[in-house]
């Protein structure tokens, strides 16, 4: 059940992409979400190997994701558990979810396809009997444009 | 992995997302937008459906926290709370921000690393 899910075209082959998502190397170009850089990051990549993230946001706090890899099928899917070890969403706290990557190729190049799920049961659940998140979302700007 | 803690936090957010999830609750939201403070008839009015069934929607609205009822004589009127619908939202939104962002940073630093590829590719055909 999906909560979250992303699709990008890159203008790169798929053997980069997966590069730059299975190395500890390659996760310190990219995880986080603002321009900040990474601070650490560590990578067993192995099935049943864990990996650890440090980041910093733009607020100047300290981030560390942490998980476990499980599934790895170079150089077309990834799949590993979530949760904040420090720092993050303090209701998120305990809670694992599972984030999964897709790396296939297209005319582009790479169609990565990001999908993040489990975020919370009844919210995965919501977003599969389908639609509600755009009619959410046009709610909220309306609500914002009446306060 | 296992979690056994239980996440008190959790709960409302849960209770927003699983009554957001009917189409008709949705929709009463969005009139209720447009006009607040209607009564529940009123409500129910342009709707398909049986004034209980309204009544039923409404309590799963209200148990989330989205509506609030108030009587005043003898009609009963409603209004959106929008505290927990926010909380929602930016539940959900934080993570698309957090991974849009990521896969923004992602793809330029792949299409460098493409491009550095295809030109050392070239350079090794030209001396070949």
């Amino acid at each position: 059940m999906t909560s979250v899910t992303l699709v990008r075209q890159i203008r790169a082959r798929p053997g980069i992409v997966f590069d730059l998502l299975s190395t500890a190397e390659g996760l310190t170009h990219w995880w986080g979400p603002d321009a900040f850089p990474v601070s650490s990051a560590e990578a067993d990549v192995r099935v049943g190997g864990r990996y650890r993230v440090r980041f910093r946001t733009a607020d100047g706090l300290e981030h560390e994701c942490a998980g476990e890899f499980l599934e790895i099928e170079p150089p077309s899917r990834i799949a590993l558990t979530w949760q904040w070890a420090s720092g993050g969403v303090p209701e998120e706290r305990g809670r694992a979810s599972r984030v999964e990557f897709h790396v296939r190729p297209c005319d582009a190049g790479t169609e990565l396809t990001l999908v993040h799920a489990n975020l919370s049961d009844a919210a995965s659940e919501a977003s599969h009997r389908g639609g509600w998140a755009g009619a959410l979302d046009k709610l909220q700007a309306e609500l914002e444009r009446a306060a | 992995m296992v979690c056994h803690m239980a996440n008190y936090h959790s709960e409302p957010l849960d209770r927003a997302f699983a009554a957001l999830s009917d189409p008709t609750r949705r929709a009463m939201l969005a009139r209720l937008e447009r006009a607040p403070g209607l009564s529940v008839s009123a409500l129910a009015r342009p709707l398909a459906i049986k004034l209980p069934t309204v009544l039923k929607h409404l309590d799963v609205l209200s148990q989330a926290g989205l509506v609030r009822r108030e009587k005043q004589g003898r009609t009963v009127t409603v209004s959106l709370t929008p505290e927990p619908l926010r909380a929602a939202t930016e539940w959900l939104t934080r993570y698309e921000r957090f991974w849009s962002h990521s896969l923004d940073r992602l793809t330029e630093v792949a299409e460098t690393r493409e491009a550095d590829a295809a030109q050392a590719e070239a350079e090794a055909e030209d001396k070949a």
